[in-house]
């Protein structure tokens, strides 16, 4: 799905720049011309969301960064510096804290819309597959910030996942020391982990570049799954429409975002992290960030550690599969009446996950834990082979086009009862 | 073409296999450092030995000392706590090591701090084998610091010691 610029340089600086360098007529076809599918709902509105928290983070993180120090002795009170002395520094670091939890927040919202509408089956595989490598730099990036405040939950925070690599037979232990540039967490870890957290939100955005660019090469999705066959009827150009329903989008998720970071910027922290790292007492109950929180409760629910640490990172590689293990012909929920149940038990076991993972790891937690890790790997290892193959789909309509009048009538339809009955 | 019988190597061949020889090893001298640099430095290597005088620790106490920045346990066993780690059948542990292999005198235990799990500070004088009880993910150590239950597949470290005199230890 080209985007057919139809740019044509208005100034004589226009003229010159066009001819030694494309970058407006670029510009034009990627995000003015650019012809997007005429139904898309709101949940389509999470890729500009996610820009838009890649760029707030990236702002409010290299403003932190100037009034920071990754020292051990003196990070914890930089912090407070921060805090207490800085200009504005308390608003920037809640922006900043908040700001992951949100930007979290956008990106789980944008994996299952696309489980959902199946957007990661061909042509789409390696824009989902970029898609699960922008979230492990996401979990990387997240988890090195969360260190730098050098609080007692940064400090076991670095500690646990470290040595998870510990787990690897071997050459687990001099990977893990490899790490950490010590033998436990200490200064040499700070400023490594540090100087890796200012630099992967840039690898982030330079892959955010290639799945948009992928994006634009196979064209979006859409909440019917059928691929576009008429462009003049079943699109619209990028602006304004999706401009303008992406900015409603973002507006909505800013009140929230407004809202947690000026009115409850503590809700989502551990009271723990304001006390300072102290490497001899580990608090009573570890327990992660909210969006790592499933995948905690995986590592857990298995009683050997090797073990729970492949379960940990395969629930993460198994979604890059799901293109590959999803045998259904046909695309979205809509038409996929076993599926569209399914996938809302597969959201309510993530979300019990995340539930569990926050519990101490005993007794009916774990049971419950173990449960659920087995339902999460029986959903892509088989669920989602074997629906493809004996689920009966409702009928697709041809086009994108027949399943907007079919929708538009159903809906005039219900209109004309309604009115009888009034 | 395939008629062609394999030519001996000659000048050029000789010349490009030396040179891609050559750029390798260079590639690989000028990446090394890049990944070394991440291994512990000369100041971490260097605060590789800690001193404890024990004269003052009373029997069934824990004593936490600083090792290579994380914590060493010494603790001075009661007599029912050796028995305990003394008595029990090794095929009960899921590691199995006899407790005279873990000590040096009897009366004193010391091992690293760490759970062999994924590296919390286990506390003292807990769990169901009075011993110590990792709260991070509910792994219990006997009062040989061996492993009995829980997700940590191993004992406790016990690092290089040695008793200087009767009062005192050096870790390291």
């Amino acid at each position: 799905m080209s985007g057919h610029s139809t740019y044509t340089p208005k100034s004589a600086f226009a003229r010159w720049l066009e001819r030694r360098l494309p970058l407006l007529s670029f510009i034009h076809a990627s995000f003015v011309a650019f012809p997007t599918p005429k139904n898309l709902n709101y949940f389509w509105t999470f890729g500009a969301i996610l820009s838009f928290m890649l760029v707030a983070q990236i702002l409010t993180g290299v403003v932190l960064a100037m009034h920071y120090t990754p020292e051990t002795t003196l990070a914890f009170n930089s912090i407070e510096h921060i805090m207490r002395d800085v200009n504005w520094g308390g608003v920037l670091r809640y922006a900043h804290a908040s700001g992951a939890s949100m930007f979290f927040l956008a990106a789980y919202i944008h994996m299952f819309r696309g489980m959902y509408y199946g957007s990661y089956k061909a042509p789409r595989e390696l824009l989902w597959i970029l898609g699960v490598i922008l979230f492990l730099l996401m979990m990387a990036t997240g988890f090195l910030g969360y260190v730098l405040p050098w609080g007692q939950m940064s400090f076991w925070a670095a500690t646990v996942i470290t040595n998870l690599f510990s787990a690897i037979p071997y050459v687990g232990n001099a990977i893990t020391t490899w790490l950490l540039g010590g033998y436990s967490v200490d200064n040499p870890t700070l400023n490594r982990f540090y100087a890796l957290h200012y630099l992967l939100p840039f690898i982030v955005a330079a892959v955010v570049g290639l799945h948009v660019w992928a994006l634009h090469v196979v064209g979006q999705n859409n909440p019917t799954g059928i691929e576009v066959k008429d462009e003049a009827k079943e699109t619209v150009p990028f602006s304004p429409h999706a401009t303008l329903k992406d900015s409603v989008g973002l507006v909505l998720f800013l009140v929230l975002y407004a809202w947690l970071t000026f009115f409850v910027p503590n809700y989502l922290l551990h009271p723990d992290n304001y006390i300072e790292a102290n490497p001899l007492v580990t608090p009573a109950h570890i327990v992660p960030e909210w969006y790592f929180l499933p995948f905690y409760a995986i590592l857990r629910a298995i009683p050997n550690k090797l073990l729970g640490v492949i379960a940990l990172f395969a629930s993460i590689i198994i979604v890059a599969a799901l293109p590959w293990l999803d045998t259904s012909r046909v695309r979205s929920a809509v038409y996929r009446p076993a599926f569209k149940k399914l996938f809302w038990v597969f959201v309510a076991a993530c979300l019990g996950l995340g539930y569990l993972g926050a519990q101490p790891a005993e007794g009916v937690y774990l049971i419950a834990g173990r449960i659920l890790m087995a339902y999460y790997f029986f959903h892509f290892l088989a669920l989602m082979p074997a629906l493809g193959k004996i689920e009966k789909t409702s009928p697709v309509p041809d086009s994108i086009e027949e399943a907007c009048r079919a929708a538009s009538a159903a809906r005039a339809d219900a209109a004309k009862k309604a009115k009888a009955h009034a | 073409m395939s008629n062609q019988k394999t030519a001996a190597p000659n000048r050029r061949d000789i010349l490009f296999v030396a040179t891609g020889a050559a750029t390798a090893v260079a590639t690989g001298a000028a990446v090394w450092p890049l990944i070394a640099q991440m291994n512990p430095d000369a100041s971490t290597l260097a605060l590789a030995s800690t001193e404890l005088d024990i004269s003052g620790i009373s029997e069934g106490q824990i004593v936490t000392v600083k090792w290579r920045g994380k914590p060493v346990f010494v603790r001075r066993r009661t007599k029912k706590e050796i028995e305990e780690a003394v008595n029990t059948p090794l095929a009960e542990l899921p590691d199995p090591q006899p407790d005279s292999a873990r000590v040096k005198k009897p009366e004193w235990l010391v091992v690293v701090g760490v759970c062999t799990h994924l590296g919390c500070i286990p506390l003292g004088h807990e769990g169901e084998f009075d011993g110590w009880f990792c709260p991070c993910h509910g792994s219990t150590y006997d009062t040989s610091g061996r492993i009995r239950s829980g997700p940590a597949p191993s004992n406790l470290e016990v690092p290089q010691y040695s008793f200087l005199s009767d009062a005192k230890i050096k870790i390291g």
